[in-house]
């Protein structure tokens, strides 16, 4: 018989610190389930971003550095050229990956850097407090835009799948989401994929997924999964923006 | 005087709210006071926490380690502070959230089931205010009537349509803190 | 004028705002970002900016472009938020752009701790960017010095064309305490700025805000002129204060967060009977080293206590030359120290001087 709610080998048993109904916590594991399927655990090394995420070295059973704020990218890069056999991942927020780290994620693009990406965009910087990040929607409320993000001021949103699509070197690019199950499977083939495509030596490859942040949007769970619905998907489509089947 | 208050619970208690209103009606009466709150990531979900120092001299470390006074608004927080008290100190339990034993005879123990009480005066969030009456009753600190005066100055203006309310919580928690120092 | 209960980070934007900096370019970091957050609601209301960089590379190199233009400019941040503005700090330096830089600092190295520290000590006094360059470096021990200072750090970068760093701590950031705020400043009555990049306009001459001097003998005028301002910055305004410097046979050494400690610390060895006093610098560049010069035929050894393993310290023992024992006690990491191991510290000073003398 098949345990449903077995926890993947590539987890520890540490509880991790997300607040009730953060998507951060799915992402994790649904991650470490791809790693244990494609038998990576012993190769893989992951790269912790600065962010909610920061302590994801004590919830993955995988090696793991620690990077500083933004520089993620830069610092697989680094693992993966010492060690190409290795299956090198970064895990990083919006904040993290399209604000401080835009130089980082853009070169490890253009360079087809063989690593994987997990983007988790939620529209906020959680763990500094709910200040407005560039994923931020128009007029949205935080604690930085307190009358609401002004495009005027502050531009429009981010959107990185698209921005990266133009460069050759980045050979899969996912956009998805977590707000339901059927959802979830979605984001677990495209993790998958994007593990796949490393180990192919195909280039570089990200999954940006549409996420939660019910602390500091100031709602319950279920609220915050509707908003994803309702206001982030129709900014942020869900979908492929390349596909490695186009380079082969 | 030299008083070293802590005042800890969840998030969403009112814990941040009653160390300010504490701290500022100290500072109205030209005492040296702060306000010192536990601060990161672990504030979500979890506990809060502030300390609050009130004195004739001016004011040392914020960060109060050993409070002459500690509020327990939860189970975590008392089996967190309770031991921290400094002997001859004050400890206050809202016991309806908090009924662990405390091995400790040389502080005054004061068990306010503070949350259910709140919730007899139709709202549960002025559990904090039912302990800061407790605890001006308890300390010889700023008396329930000089606290009510401050509360339209600590409160915003939106929210003065309250002030009844939180008289009423501050005279409850002065009346179940006399019932209990009597029997003591 | 009334008192306020202020949280210090809100504290620290209002005296800004009342200086009359009308643009704050900055990131969030904690445990500094009330600055930040209060900024963001009240500019609007004095039509001044704010602005979120995408970084704090871009946050400094957007003080060193607004500066340049003439704005009375803030950016504010913690530790490793600090650690990337350096280059910017070191071409502000050169380029001799007045601006205000706020470091509410947190333990290190690396991503270290939110908790408070004072390690970044050497960071702010010794450089932290490259060049010959200094800035002055304000280390206020209380949220009334804090506003103060503050409100003050805006006519001192101004006035010598330099950075100026207000070096807080995550207690301070983070601790209200009443305070009392400055009036506004008429923004009308602010010094003008012959040398900003406005435009040409009416002026004969263009004028270049850059640190670039590829001719050696420029650079050395220029690094040489840049020297000369520095020994006027030591001499107009290094500041410290003493306590019980009247009768104080030892002398704790201590900044900011811990000054206010070593205050309770001097009580309770006082009540003992212990003639002990405190030599705090507020100026922590320029380093009050003459306050040490006055204190040496009467004081038998110097206690510093720092939030670090010991880095003001190196400066103590300079100002000291070996005149008098020089200790050090410390902690560090995001740890405070207490009072009561302070005063402990304190007596053991007192015995090792003794029993050497
Ligand atoms: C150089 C530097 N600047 C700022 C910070 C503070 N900081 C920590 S996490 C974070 C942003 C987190 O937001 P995001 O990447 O969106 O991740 P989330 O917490 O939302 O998962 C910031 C600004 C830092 N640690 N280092
Ligand atoms: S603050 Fe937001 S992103 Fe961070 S763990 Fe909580 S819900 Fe998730």
């Amino acid at each position: 018989m098949k345990a449903a709610f077995r926890r993947p080998e590539s987890l520890t048993d540490v509880q991790t610190h997300y607040c009730p109904g953060c998507v951060h916590g799915i992402v994790h594991r649904i991650t470490a389930e791809v790693i244990d399927e494609l038998d990576l655990q012993d190769r893989a090394v992951g790269v912790a971003s600065v962010g909610c995420s920061v302590l994801a070295y004590d919830y993955f059973d995988v090696d793991f550095q620690q990077a500083a704020h933004g520089r993620a990218p830069a610092v697989a890069t680094g693992i993966k050229r010492v060690r190409p056999d290795a299956s090198v991942f970064t895990y990083q927020g919006d904040g993290d990956l399209a604000s401080i780290g835009t130089a980082e994620i853009i070169h490890a693009a253009m360079r087809g850097e063989k690593i994987t990406v997990i983007f988790i965009n939620n529209a906020i910087y959680g763990m500094t407090g709910g200040q407005m990040a560039p994923t931020t929607l128009r007029g949205q409320k935080t604690t930085t835009s307190p009358y609401g993000r002004d495009t005027e001021h502050s531009g429009d949103p981010i959107r990185v799948c698209e921005m990266l699509a133009t460069l050759p070197g980045a050979v899969y690019l996912e956009r998805t989401s977590c707000h339901d199950a059927r959802h979830i499977m979605q984001t677990k083939r495209a993790i998958k994929k994007a593990f796949e495509v490393q180990e192919k030596g195909q280039g570089f490859a990200m999954v940006e997924v549409v996420s939660n942040c019910p602390t500091n949007w100031g709602m319950t769970p279920r609220e915050s999964l509707e908003w994803v619905e309702e206001n982030m998907i129709p900014y942020y489509p869900l979908g492929e923006f390349r596909s490695p089947e186009e380079v082969e | 005087m030299d008083r070293q208050i802590l005042i800890a619970g969840f998030g969403g208690q009112g814990v941040m709210l009653m160390g300010q209103m504490l701290a500022y009606s100290a500072m109205k009466k030209d005492y040296n006071v702060s306000w010192m709150p536990s601060y990161g990531p672990e504030q979500r979900g979890g506990t809060a926490n502030c300390g609050v120092v009130i004195s004739e001299q001016p004011v040392g470390s914020p960060v109060v380690n050993e409070p002459t006074e500690c509020v327990a608004m939860n189970l975590p927080s008392l089996e967190k502070f309770a031991d921290t008290v400094v002997p001859g100190g004050c400890l206050l339990i809202n016991s309806s959230l908090a009924d662990a034993d405390v091995n400790r005879d040389d502080i005054t123990i004061l068990r306010i089931p503070a949350s259910e009480e709140a919730e007899q005066l139709g709202e549960v969030r002025v559990a904090n205010m039912i302990m800061l009456g407790a605890l001006s009753e308890a300390t010889s600190l700023l008396s329930v009537e000089y606290l009510k005066d401050m509360l339209s100055e600590v409160l915003p203006e939106r929210r003065h349509g309250l002030i009844p309310l939180n008289e009423k919580a501050l005279d409850r928690g002065r009346e179940l803190a006399q019932k209990q120092l009597a029997v003591k | 004028m009334s008192k306020e209960l202020v949280k210090g980070n809100e504290a620290v934007g209002e005296a800004a705002i009342r200086a009359g900096c009308r643009y704050f370019f900055g990131y969030p970091i904690t445990p500094q970002n009330e600055i930040p957050e209060y900024i963001s609601a009240r500019m609007p209301e004095v039509d001044g900016v704010f602005l979120q960089a995408e970084s704090e590379v871009a946050a400094i190199n957007m003080v060193y472009g607004a500066g340049g233009a003439g704005g009375r400019i803030m950016t504010s941040s913690s530790s490793p938020g600090i650690s990337l503005k350096q280059e910017g700090i070191s071409y502000i330096a050169g380029a001799e752009v007045p601006c205000v830089i706020v470091n509410m600092i947190r333990g290190g190295p690396g991503l270290g701790t939110i908790q408070p520290a004072q390690s970044d000590y050497f960071q702010a006094t010794k450089g932290g960017g490259h060049g010959d360059y200094r800035m002055i470096v304000l280390g206020p021990s209380n949220l009334q010095e804090l506003v103060d200072l503050t409100y003050e750090a805006f006519d001192l970068a101004d006035r010598y064309r330099n950075p100026v760093m207000v070096l807080g701590d995550g207690v301070m950031g983070q601790m209200m305490e009443p305070v009392v705020f400055p009036e506004m400043r008429d923004l009308d009555e602010l010094p003008e700025k012959e040398w900003a990049t406005t435009g040409r306009g009416q002026r004969d001459e263009t004028n270049l805000i850059n640190s670039l001097y590829l001719d050696p003998q420029d650079s050395y005028e220029h690094n040489m002129r840049l020297a000369d301002k520095y020994a006027r910055i030591k001499e107009n305004e290094t500041r410290f204060k003493t306590l019980h410097a009247d009768d104080a046979e030892y002398m704790f050494v201590a900044y900011g967060t811990v000054a206010r400690i070593v205050r309770k610390a001097i009580e309770s060895l006082r009540e003992e009977g212990h003639r002990v006093g405190l030599l705090r610098p507020i100026t922590l560049w320029p380093f009050p080293d003459e306050a040490f010069e006055q204190l040496v035929e009467q004081v038998k050894g110097f206690l510093t206590v720092e939030m670090s393993t010991g880095q003001m310290f190196e400066d103590v023992r300079l100002a000291l030359n070996g005149a008098v024992p020089a200790e050090f006690y410390g902690t560090t990491g995001g740890i405070m120290p207490d009072y009561r191991d302070v005063a402990e510290q304190m007596k053991k000073t007192m015995d090792k001087v003794g029993d050497a003398s």
